[in-house]
């Protein structure tokens, strides 16, 4: 429930924006990071910005998200747990 | 990166040499917890660093009597809940949130879907299941900022939200204790920043170290910790500085602190923690829904059988639990370090009985 995944903010008009993660969208508020602006990276959780993050930072952790979501689809093809 | 792994484990060696013990590592975070597991980092680490599950999910760290009162709160016509859906499967005396009145009880993905709630059933008080540590506390505190602007008088939050740092000054003050140092949490940091850890580092003399969650700052920052701990030290050190910042993130700690105050709070496993838990202040006791709905205390209850308490002040590891893989699974969870997937039980579930430790 802590968790936060980095999106890339493509719409903003006062604290709403749309944030865009790997393809999918969100409405987001950046209440708590007033300081970010149209294209700015951010950490979302619970539908807020937390913090700005830098592109690189940013292409890790989506990299470890699809990463993670690959190993759990092998898992589902898995046959009985052990 | 093998250079630095070579480095890191180098370090480990020499740690554990030095102390001629076990070295015990908490991590304070569920997200590090299975990005531990996920990454088999146990298995590559001496088998003398020891990595303990802390207090660092939301979900397990909830009391028992917590949601116990939720639940009830789901029984009255009049009430809709309102919760992130981590909170569905813990099991409370008579079932969850997710058994019992399910049509009153709605998941949200963030606060202002359940203002939204709010706005659309004018005839019914939306509670707000307000848990969390430090990250989703803002969160929370926008809502109540944004109903008040609104004059939304049928919306109240429940706050079971937590701080971190005191916790971890309870653990350390427990007798049997067995912490050399800590693994910070990375967004929770964000917030409070690092420097937030100085109380720990100057009183326990303790290292504490913030780390991203990474295969490789986990590693570097166990690391870390070794270093420290061979030199005989204890500092905050942040490995995760490209978003965690000394002082943290001032806009949200403000609005915090202008609704809400610590005060004393029952944890799972952990007991009353001294100014633990943060409740909405005096002024803003119309969106209290403690006050709405007089609830006098939230009482301390805990699960028979259930050994959630003993993992989270880091005593012993699931497998310990006569429960774990028999009558608790993710499936069937009696407790909610087995519910949450940040939790250390459903961790150990799904990774660790295939890893060596
Ligand atoms: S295995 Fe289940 S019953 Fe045992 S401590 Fe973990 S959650 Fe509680």
């Amino acid at each position: 429930m802590c968790l936060a995944v980095p999106a890339r903010i493509i719409a903003l008009t006062g604290d709403k924006a749309v944030a865009d993660a790997m393809g999918n969208h969100w409405n987001i508020r950046t209440t708590l990071t007033p300081e970010v602006k149209l294209g700015d990276i951010v950490l979302i959780h619970a539908g807020f910005a937390i913090a700005q993050v830098d592109e690189e930072e940013a292409k890790n952790t989506w990299q470890l998200f699809a990463e993670i979501a690959e190993l759990e689809e092998q898992e589902k093809h898995k046959d009985s747990p052990l | 990166m093998l250079e630095r792994i070579r480095k890191a484990h180098a370090l480990m060696d020499v740690a554990c040499e030095a102390m001629g013990r076990e070295i015990n590592i908490m991590e304070v975070c569920g997200t590090h917890t299975v990005s531990i597991f996920r990454n088999g980092i146990r298995s590559t680490i001496p088998e003398n660093v020891k990595l303990l599950s802390g207090p660092g999910c939301p979900v397990c760290v909830t009391d028992q009597g917590y949601i116990d009162i939720v639940i009830d709160l789901a029984q009255r016509d009049d009430c809709i809940i309102a919760t992130y859906g981590d909170m569905m499967r813990v099991p409370g005396k008579n079932g969850s949130l997710e058994t019992s009145h399910r049509e009153n009880v709605k998941v949200v993905m963030s606060s202002e879907d359940a203002l939204e709630f709010a706005r659309k059933n004018p005839d019914k008080t939306v509670v707000f299941v307000a848990v969390g540590f430090e990250t989703t506390t803002p969160a929370t505190v926008v809502a109540v900022e944004q109903a008040k602007k609104e004059g939304l008088k049928n919306f109240v939050i429940f706050s079971g939200h937590k701080l971190v740092v005191p916790a971890m000054e309870a653990l350390l003050s427990g007798m049997n204790n067995k912490i050399d140092a800590f693994l910070c949490p990375g967004h929770v940091s964000i917030m409070i920043g690092s420097q937030a850890y100085r109380p720990i580092v100057e009183k326990f003399k303790k290292p504490c170290v913030v780390a991203g969650f990474e295969p490789m700052q986990l590693i570097e920052g166990i690391a870390e910790i070794c270093r420290q701990l061979i030199e005989c030290r204890a500092d905050v050190t942040c490995l995760y500085d490209a978003v965690v910042k000394p002082e943290g993130n001032l806009t949200a700690q403000k609005l915090v602190a202008k609704y809400m105050e610590p005060t004393d709070g029952y944890w799972r496993g952990l007991g009353k923690i001294a100014a633990g838990t943060l409740a909405l202040k005096a002024e803003y006791a119309e969106f209290d829904a403690m006050k709405r709905f007089g609830i006098e205390e939230i009482p301390a209850e805990e699960l028979g059988g259930c050994r959630c308490g003993e993992i989270l002040c880091g005593l012993i590891s699931p497998p310990e639990c006569g429960l774990f893989d028999k009558k608790c699974t993710p499936d069937t969870p009696v407790g909610p370090c087995m519910v949450s997937s940040e939790g250390a039980c459903s961790a150990w579930y799904k990774y660790g009985r295939r890893q060596r430790r």
